[in-house]
Protein backbone atom coordinates (compact mmCIF):
# COMPACT_ATOMS: atom_id res chain seq x y z
CA UNK A 1 0.00 0.00 0.00
CA UNK A 2 1.39 3.36 -0.98
CA UNK A 3 1.74 6.44 1.19
CA UNK A 4 -0.98 8.07 -0.89
CA UNK A 5 -3.59 5.47 -0.04
CA UNK A 6 -2.44 5.55 3.58
CA UNK A 7 -3.34 9.20 3.76
CA UNK A 8 -6.67 8.53 2.06
CA UNK A 9 -7.37 5.84 4.67
CA UNK A 10 -6.47 8.32 7.41
CA UNK A 11 -8.83 10.96 6.08
CA UNK A 12 -11.56 8.41 5.38
CA UNK A 13 -11.57 7.54 9.10
CA UNK A 14 -11.64 11.20 10.12
CA UNK A 15 -14.43 11.91 7.63
CA UNK A 16 -16.43 8.95 8.89
CA UNK A 17 -16.15 10.06 12.51
CA UNK A 18 -17.06 13.64 11.73
CA UNK A 19 -20.05 12.75 9.57
CA UNK A 20 -21.18 10.30 12.25
CA UNK A 21 -21.23 12.97 14.91
CA UNK A 22 -22.97 15.40 12.58
CA UNK A 23 -25.77 12.85 12.47
CA UNK A 24 -25.68 12.23 16.20
CA UNK A 25 -25.16 15.76 17.43
CA UNK A 26 -25.90 14.81 21.01
CA UNK A 27 -22.54 13.13 21.27
CA UNK A 28 -20.69 16.34 20.55
CA UNK A 29 -23.05 18.57 22.50
CA UNK A 30 -23.27 16.51 25.70
CA UNK A 31 -19.60 16.90 26.76
CA UNK A 32 -19.71 20.54 25.71
CA UNK A 33 -22.78 21.29 27.83
CA UNK A 34 -21.23 19.33 30.66
CA UNK A 35 -18.20 21.62 30.43
CA UNK A 36 -20.39 24.73 30.43
CA UNK A 37 -22.56 23.59 33.33
CA UNK A 38 -19.73 22.41 35.57
CA UNK A 39 -17.68 25.57 35.12
CA UNK A 40 -20.79 27.70 35.71
CA UNK A 41 -21.56 25.92 38.97
CA UNK A 42 -18.34 27.10 40.60
CA UNK A 43 -19.07 30.85 40.61
CA UNK A 44 -22.56 30.03 41.88
CA UNK A 45 -21.25 27.85 44.67
CA UNK A 46 -18.39 30.04 45.76
CA UNK A 47 -20.15 33.37 45.59
CA UNK A 48 -19.18 36.70 44.12
CA UNK A 49 -15.70 36.93 45.54
CA UNK A 50 -13.89 38.00 42.43
CA UNK A 51 -10.32 37.62 43.72
CA UNK A 52 -10.96 34.02 44.74
CA UNK A 53 -12.72 33.19 41.47
CA UNK A 54 -9.93 34.69 39.45
CA UNK A 55 -7.40 32.63 41.36
CA UNK A 56 -9.37 29.42 40.79
CA UNK A 57 -10.37 29.97 37.20
CA UNK A 58 -7.58 28.12 35.34
CA UNK A 59 -7.79 25.08 37.59
CA UNK A 60 -11.57 24.86 37.43
CA UNK A 61 -11.65 25.23 33.66
CA UNK A 62 -8.93 22.66 33.18
CA UNK A 63 -10.44 20.08 35.54
CA UNK A 64 -13.82 20.49 33.81
CA UNK A 65 -12.12 20.03 30.45
CA UNK A 66 -10.53 16.77 31.64
CA UNK A 67 -13.87 15.45 32.85
CA UNK A 68 -15.65 16.53 29.67
CA UNK A 69 -13.03 14.72 27.57
CA UNK A 70 -13.57 11.56 29.66
CA UNK A 71 -17.29 11.60 28.85
CA UNK A 72 -16.80 11.09 25.13
CA UNK A 73 -13.79 8.79 25.40
CA UNK A 74 -15.87 5.76 26.33
CA UNK A 75 -17.43 5.74 22.91
CA UNK A 76 -14.17 6.16 21.03
CA UNK A 77 -13.89 2.48 20.10
CA UNK A 78 -16.92 0.94 21.84
CA UNK A 79 -19.43 1.29 18.98
CA UNK A 80 -17.01 -0.01 16.36
CA UNK A 81 -16.09 -2.86 18.67
CA UNK A 82 -19.72 -3.87 19.19
CA UNK A 83 -20.73 -3.87 15.52
CA UNK A 84 -17.60 -5.57 14.21
CA UNK A 85 -16.20 -2.54 12.37
CA UNK A 86 -13.11 -2.51 14.58
CA UNK A 87 -12.27 -6.06 13.47
CA UNK A 88 -12.56 -4.97 9.89
CA UNK A 89 -10.28 -2.02 10.54
CA UNK A 90 -7.72 -4.30 12.20
CA UNK A 91 -7.88 -6.60 9.16
CA UNK A 92 -7.53 -3.84 6.60
CA UNK A 93 -4.16 -3.59 4.86
CA UNK A 94 -3.57 -0.16 6.41
CA UNK A 95 -1.67 -0.27 9.70
CA UNK A 96 -3.97 -0.14 12.71
CA UNK A 97 -1.81 2.53 14.30
CA UNK A 98 -2.75 4.90 11.48
CA UNK A 99 -6.44 4.31 12.12
CA UNK A 100 -5.91 4.87 15.83
CA UNK A 101 -4.20 8.18 15.15
CA UNK A 102 -7.08 9.20 12.89
CA UNK A 103 -9.54 8.29 15.63
CA UNK A 104 -7.63 10.39 18.16
CA UNK A 105 -7.56 13.34 15.77
CA UNK A 106 -11.31 13.06 15.23
CA UNK A 107 -11.84 12.90 18.97
CA UNK A 108 -9.87 16.10 19.37
CA UNK A 109 -11.80 17.84 16.57
CA UNK A 110 -15.15 16.78 18.00
CA UNK A 111 -14.57 17.09 21.71
CA UNK A 112 -11.38 19.06 22.34
CA UNK A 113 -11.77 21.87 19.83
CA UNK A 114 -15.29 22.88 20.97
CA UNK A 115 -13.92 23.23 24.51
CA UNK A 116 -11.07 25.43 23.28
CA UNK A 117 -13.56 27.69 21.50
CA UNK A 118 -15.95 27.78 24.43
CA UNK A 119 -13.29 28.43 27.11
CA UNK A 120 -12.91 32.22 26.68
CA UNK A 121 -16.62 32.80 27.18
CA UNK A 122 -16.58 30.73 30.35
CA UNK A 123 -13.36 32.39 31.47
CA UNK A 124 -15.18 35.71 31.46
CA UNK A 125 -17.46 34.42 34.22
CA UNK A 126 -14.40 34.15 36.41
CA UNK A 127 -13.16 37.61 35.51
CA UNK A 128 -10.23 36.45 33.38
CA UNK A 129 -9.09 39.12 30.96
CA UNK A 130 -7.82 39.30 27.40
CA UNK A 131 -4.29 38.09 27.83
CA UNK A 132 -5.14 35.36 30.35
CA UNK A 133 -7.99 34.15 28.13
CA UNK A 134 -5.58 33.90 25.21
CA UNK A 135 -3.15 31.82 27.22
CA UNK A 136 -5.98 29.64 28.53
CA UNK A 137 -7.09 28.93 24.96
CA UNK A 138 -3.55 28.23 23.84
CA UNK A 139 -2.95 25.85 26.74
CA UNK A 140 -6.20 24.02 25.97
CA UNK A 141 -5.31 23.88 22.28
CA UNK A 142 -1.99 22.23 23.12
CA UNK A 143 -3.38 20.08 25.93
CA UNK A 144 -6.67 18.63 24.66
CA UNK A 145 -5.09 16.64 21.77
CA UNK A 146 -2.87 15.00 24.39
CA UNK A 147 -6.01 14.13 26.36
CA UNK A 148 -7.51 12.44 23.29
CA UNK A 149 -4.32 10.52 22.55
CA UNK A 150 -3.71 9.28 26.09
CA UNK A 151 -7.42 8.64 26.59
CA UNK A 152 -7.35 6.32 23.58
CA UNK A 153 -5.13 3.91 25.50
CA UNK A 154 -7.69 3.68 28.30
CA UNK A 155 -10.61 3.39 25.89
CA UNK A 156 -8.85 0.50 24.12
CA UNK A 157 -7.94 -1.26 27.37
CA UNK A 158 -11.47 -1.14 28.76
CA UNK A 159 -13.22 -2.36 25.58
CA UNK A 160 -15.87 -4.94 26.30
CA UNK A 161 -15.33 -4.67 30.06
CA UNK A 162 -18.30 -4.20 32.36
CA UNK A 163 -18.30 -0.86 34.14
CA UNK A 164 -15.88 0.41 31.54
CA UNK A 165 -16.72 4.06 32.23
CA UNK A 166 -15.56 4.12 35.83
CA UNK A 167 -12.55 1.95 35.11
CA UNK A 168 -11.59 4.24 32.26
CA UNK A 169 -11.62 7.26 34.60
CA UNK A 170 -9.51 5.45 37.18
CA UNK A 171 -6.97 4.44 34.56
CA UNK A 172 -6.73 7.66 32.66
CA UNK A 173 -7.24 10.54 35.08
CA UNK A 174 -3.90 9.93 36.86
CA UNK A 175 -2.19 10.06 33.47
CA UNK A 176 -3.81 13.43 32.83
CA UNK A 177 -2.12 15.02 35.84
CA UNK A 178 0.93 16.43 34.00
CA UNK A 179 -1.32 18.01 31.37
CA UNK A 180 -3.49 19.50 34.11
CA UNK A 181 -0.51 20.91 36.03
CA UNK A 182 1.11 22.57 33.06
CA UNK A 183 -2.18 23.62 31.48
CA UNK A 184 -3.58 25.36 34.52
CA UNK A 185 -0.08 26.47 35.51
CA UNK A 186 0.41 28.36 32.26
CA UNK A 187 -2.34 30.85 33.08
CA UNK A 188 -1.23 31.22 36.70
CA UNK A 189 2.42 31.70 35.76
CA UNK A 190 1.50 34.45 33.36
CA UNK A 191 -0.66 36.14 35.98
CA UNK A 192 2.29 35.99 38.39
CA UNK A 193 4.46 37.69 35.80
CA UNK A 194 6.68 34.65 35.19
CA UNK A 195 5.61 34.17 31.59
CA UNK A 196 3.70 31.17 30.27
CA UNK A 197 6.39 30.13 27.79
CA UNK A 198 7.86 27.34 29.87
CA UNK A 199 4.53 25.75 30.65
CA UNK A 200 3.33 25.95 27.07
CA UNK A 201 6.57 24.42 25.79
CA UNK A 202 6.16 21.53 28.20
CA UNK A 203 2.55 21.04 27.05
CA UNK A 204 3.82 20.96 23.47
CA UNK A 205 6.48 18.44 24.45
CA UNK A 206 3.84 16.24 26.09
CA UNK A 207 1.81 16.46 22.89
CA UNK A 208 4.74 15.42 20.72
CA UNK A 209 5.55 12.51 23.01
CA UNK A 210 1.96 11.28 23.08
CA UNK A 211 1.54 11.63 19.30
CA UNK A 212 4.43 9.22 19.01
CA UNK A 213 3.83 6.76 21.83
CA UNK A 214 0.10 6.76 22.64
CA UNK A 215 -1.09 5.31 19.28
CA UNK A 216 1.39 2.45 19.64
CA UNK A 217 0.11 1.63 23.11
CA UNK A 218 -3.51 1.99 21.96
CA UNK A 219 -2.90 -0.35 19.03
CA UNK A 220 -1.38 -2.98 21.30
CA UNK A 221 -4.34 -2.68 23.68
CA UNK A 222 -6.85 -2.95 20.81
CA UNK A 223 -5.19 -6.11 19.53
CA UNK A 224 -5.55 -7.67 22.97
CA UNK A 225 -9.20 -6.62 23.19
CA UNK A 226 -9.94 -8.10 19.77
CA UNK A 227 -8.51 -11.54 20.50
CA UNK B 1 -2.46 -21.40 -1.28
CA UNK B 2 -3.37 -21.75 2.37
CA UNK B 3 -1.46 -24.31 4.37
CA UNK B 4 -2.44 -24.93 7.98
CA UNK B 5 -0.73 -27.45 10.20
CA UNK B 6 -0.96 -28.66 13.78
CA UNK B 7 -3.14 -25.79 14.93
CA UNK B 8 -4.03 -25.77 18.60
CA UNK B 9 -6.44 -23.40 20.26
CA UNK B 10 -7.09 -22.93 23.96
CA UNK B 11 -9.92 -20.78 25.29
CA UNK B 12 -9.56 -19.98 28.95
CA UNK B 13 -8.42 -23.24 30.51
CA UNK B 14 -10.24 -25.43 28.02
CA UNK B 15 -8.52 -26.78 24.91
CA UNK B 16 -10.86 -26.21 21.97
CA UNK B 17 -9.08 -28.16 19.29
CA UNK B 18 -5.66 -29.58 18.66
CA UNK B 19 -3.76 -30.87 15.65
CA UNK B 20 -6.02 -29.19 13.10
CA UNK B 21 -4.49 -29.01 9.66
CA UNK B 22 -5.55 -28.66 6.05
CA UNK B 23 -4.26 -27.50 2.73
CA UNK B 24 -6.36 -25.37 0.42
CA UNK B 25 -5.30 -24.85 -3.18
CA UNK B 26 -6.36 -22.02 -5.47
CA UNK B 27 -9.92 -22.36 -6.67
CA UNK B 28 -10.92 -24.59 -3.77
CA UNK B 29 -13.52 -24.29 -1.07
CA UNK B 30 -13.31 -25.51 2.51
CA UNK B 31 -16.44 -26.18 4.50
CA UNK B 32 -15.85 -26.02 8.21
CA UNK B 33 -18.29 -28.11 10.20
CA UNK B 34 -18.79 -28.88 13.84
CA UNK B 35 -21.28 -28.61 16.67
CA UNK B 36 -21.86 -25.35 18.51
CA UNK B 37 -18.83 -24.58 20.61
CA UNK B 38 -16.51 -26.79 18.59
CA UNK B 39 -14.38 -23.76 17.77
CA UNK B 40 -15.35 -22.91 14.20
CA UNK B 41 -15.37 -19.17 14.77
CA UNK B 42 -12.17 -19.39 16.81
CA UNK B 43 -10.46 -21.22 13.97
CA UNK B 44 -11.59 -18.58 11.46
CA UNK B 45 -10.33 -15.78 13.68
CA UNK B 46 -6.98 -17.52 13.99
CA UNK B 47 -6.86 -17.92 10.22
CA UNK B 48 -7.36 -14.18 9.88
CA UNK B 49 -4.69 -13.40 12.41
CA UNK B 50 -7.14 -11.77 14.81
CA UNK B 51 -6.49 -14.27 17.61
CA UNK B 52 -3.23 -16.05 18.23
CA UNK B 53 -3.08 -19.84 18.10
CA UNK B 54 -1.62 -21.71 21.05
CA UNK B 55 0.66 -23.51 18.64
CA UNK B 56 0.78 -24.48 14.99
CA UNK B 57 1.49 -22.80 11.71
CA UNK B 58 -0.48 -20.99 9.04
CA UNK B 59 1.24 -20.42 5.72
CA UNK B 60 -0.10 -18.24 2.93
CA UNK B 61 1.72 -18.98 -0.33
CA UNK B 62 4.45 -20.63 1.71
CA UNK B 63 5.03 -17.80 4.19
CA UNK B 64 3.77 -17.46 7.77
CA UNK B 65 0.87 -15.01 7.92
CA UNK B 66 2.33 -13.13 10.89
CA UNK B 67 5.40 -12.27 8.81
CA UNK B 68 3.35 -11.29 5.79
CA UNK B 69 1.21 -8.87 7.82
CA UNK B 70 -0.11 -6.20 5.49
CA UNK B 71 0.45 -8.33 2.37
CA UNK B 72 -1.72 -11.09 3.85
CA UNK B 73 -4.44 -8.70 4.94
CA UNK B 74 -4.50 -7.33 1.38
CA UNK B 75 -5.42 -10.83 0.16
CA UNK B 76 -7.93 -11.52 2.90
CA UNK B 77 -11.62 -10.80 3.20
CA UNK B 78 -13.25 -11.73 6.49
CA UNK B 79 -16.87 -11.44 7.45
CA UNK B 80 -17.85 -12.60 10.90
CA UNK B 81 -21.16 -12.82 12.74
CA UNK B 82 -21.36 -9.07 12.86
CA UNK B 83 -22.22 -7.18 9.74
CA UNK B 84 -19.64 -4.51 10.57
CA UNK B 85 -21.91 -1.74 9.38
CA UNK B 86 -22.16 1.58 11.14
CA UNK B 87 -25.90 1.96 11.75
CA UNK B 88 -25.98 5.74 11.67
CA UNK B 89 -24.39 5.98 8.23
CA UNK B 90 -25.95 5.24 4.86
CA UNK B 91 -25.31 2.09 2.88
CA UNK B 92 -23.15 3.98 0.41
CA UNK B 93 -21.10 5.66 3.11
CA UNK B 94 -20.40 2.32 4.74
CA UNK B 95 -19.36 0.66 1.50
CA UNK B 96 -17.13 3.47 0.32
CA UNK B 97 -15.44 3.60 3.72
CA UNK B 98 -14.53 -0.07 3.45
CA UNK B 99 -13.40 0.33 -0.13
CA UNK B 100 -11.01 3.08 0.97
CA UNK B 101 -9.77 0.94 3.86
CA UNK B 102 -8.95 -1.84 1.42
CA UNK B 103 -6.91 0.62 -0.62
CA UNK B 104 -9.31 0.77 -3.54
CA UNK B 105 -10.62 3.90 -5.13
CA UNK B 106 -14.31 3.77 -4.31
CA UNK B 107 -16.33 4.41 -7.45
CA UNK B 108 -20.01 5.09 -7.13
CA UNK B 109 -20.78 3.06 -10.25
CA UNK B 110 -19.10 -0.04 -8.82
CA UNK B 111 -20.90 0.32 -5.53
CA UNK B 112 -24.31 0.71 -7.09
CA UNK B 113 -23.64 -2.23 -9.40
CA UNK B 114 -22.78 -4.39 -6.40
CA UNK B 115 -25.87 -3.25 -4.55
CA UNK B 116 -28.21 -3.80 -7.47
CA UNK B 117 -26.84 -7.34 -7.86
CA UNK B 118 -28.03 -8.02 -4.33
CA UNK B 119 -31.33 -6.28 -4.91
CA UNK B 120 -30.48 -3.27 -2.78
CA UNK B 121 -30.39 -0.57 -5.39
CA UNK B 122 -33.16 1.40 -3.73
CA UNK B 123 -31.40 1.30 -0.37
CA UNK B 124 -28.20 3.06 -1.42
CA UNK B 125 -28.85 6.27 0.44
CA UNK B 126 -30.81 4.87 3.32
CA UNK B 127 -29.39 4.63 6.80
CA UNK B 128 -28.32 1.13 7.72
CA UNK B 129 -30.37 1.50 10.90
CA UNK B 130 -33.56 1.52 8.80
CA UNK B 131 -32.85 -1.75 7.00
CA UNK B 132 -34.10 -5.18 7.98
CA UNK B 133 -31.79 -7.87 9.35
CA UNK B 134 -31.64 -9.67 6.02
CA UNK B 135 -31.01 -6.46 4.12
CA UNK B 136 -28.12 -5.57 6.44
CA UNK B 137 -26.60 -8.98 5.82
CA UNK B 138 -26.97 -8.39 2.08
CA UNK B 139 -25.21 -5.05 2.37
CA UNK B 140 -22.36 -6.68 4.28
CA UNK B 141 -22.13 -9.39 1.63
CA UNK B 142 -22.19 -6.89 -1.23
CA UNK B 143 -18.66 -6.05 -0.14
CA UNK B 144 -17.68 -9.39 -1.68
CA UNK B 145 -18.35 -7.85 -5.07
CA UNK B 146 -16.11 -4.90 -4.31
CA UNK B 147 -13.13 -6.69 -2.84
CA UNK B 148 -10.17 -7.99 -4.77
CA UNK B 149 -9.10 -10.32 -1.97
CA UNK B 150 -8.11 -13.86 -2.95
CA UNK B 151 -9.04 -15.58 0.30
CA UNK B 152 -12.59 -15.27 1.56
CA UNK B 153 -13.19 -16.28 5.16
CA UNK B 154 -16.90 -16.24 5.87
CA UNK B 155 -18.50 -17.12 9.18
CA UNK B 156 -22.09 -18.29 8.71
CA UNK B 157 -22.66 -16.18 5.60
CA UNK B 158 -26.06 -17.74 4.86
CA UNK B 159 -27.69 -16.77 8.14
CA UNK B 160 -30.63 -14.35 7.87
CA UNK B 161 -30.75 -14.64 4.08
CA UNK B 162 -33.79 -15.69 2.04
CA UNK B 163 -33.66 -18.41 -0.63
CA UNK B 164 -32.95 -16.05 -3.48
CA UNK B 165 -30.09 -14.42 -1.60
CA UNK B 166 -28.60 -17.77 -0.60
CA UNK B 167 -28.52 -18.79 -4.24
CA UNK B 168 -27.00 -15.46 -5.21
CA UNK B 169 -24.29 -15.80 -2.61
CA UNK B 170 -23.56 -19.38 -3.63
CA UNK B 171 -23.11 -18.20 -7.21
CA UNK B 172 -20.90 -15.39 -6.04
CA UNK B 173 -18.64 -17.81 -4.18
CA UNK B 174 -18.61 -20.21 -7.13
CA UNK B 175 -17.57 -17.34 -9.41
CA UNK B 176 -14.80 -16.40 -7.01
CA UNK B 177 -13.50 -19.98 -6.94
CA UNK B 178 -13.57 -20.27 -10.72
CA UNK B 179 -11.29 -17.25 -10.89
CA UNK B 180 -8.75 -19.02 -8.73
CA UNK B 181 -9.93 -17.65 -5.40
CA UNK B 182 -10.09 -19.56 -2.14
CA UNK B 183 -12.88 -19.66 0.40
CA UNK B 184 -13.25 -20.97 3.93
CA UNK B 185 -16.84 -21.10 5.10
CA UNK B 186 -18.74 -22.26 8.13
CA UNK B 187 -22.40 -23.05 7.75
CA UNK B 188 -25.07 -25.08 9.45
CA UNK B 189 -27.10 -25.18 6.28
CA UNK B 190 -26.02 -27.41 3.43
CA UNK B 191 -25.67 -25.25 0.37
CA UNK B 192 -24.42 -26.40 -3.00
CA UNK B 193 -21.74 -24.10 -4.29
CA UNK B 194 -20.79 -24.49 -7.93
CA UNK B 195 -20.09 -27.94 -9.27
CA UNK B 196 -17.07 -28.93 -7.23
CA UNK B 197 -17.22 -31.04 -4.09
CA UNK B 198 -15.84 -28.87 -1.31
CA UNK B 199 -13.23 -30.03 1.15
CA UNK B 200 -14.83 -30.59 4.53
CA UNK B 201 -13.15 -30.19 7.88
CA UNK B 202 -15.01 -31.48 10.88
CA UNK B 203 -14.10 -29.97 14.24
CA UNK B 204 -14.74 -32.04 17.33
CA UNK B 205 -14.60 -30.67 20.80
Amino acid sequence: MSALSWSSVFFAVVRREVSLSMKQKGEVLTPLFFFVVVTSLFPLGIGPESALLLRMAPGVLWVSALLAAMLSLQRLFAVDYADGSLEQMALSPAPLVLLVLAKALSHFILSGLPLVLMAPILGLQFGLEGRALGILMLSLLLGTPTLSLIGGIGAALTLGVRGAGVLLSLLILPLYIPVLIFGAGAVEADAAGLGAGGHLSLLAALLVLSVFFAPLATTAALKISLE
Amino acid sequence: MLDVSQLKCVRGERPLFDGVGFRLESGKLLFLRGANGAGKTSLLRILCGLSPAESGQILWNGQPIAELGEAYRQDLFYLGHHNALQEALTVNENLSFYATLAGAVPSLAETSHALSQLGLRACQNRLVRHLSQGQKRRVALSRLLLTRAKLWVLDEPFVALDHAAIELLANLIAGHLSQGGLAVITSHQSVTIGTQTPQVLELRA
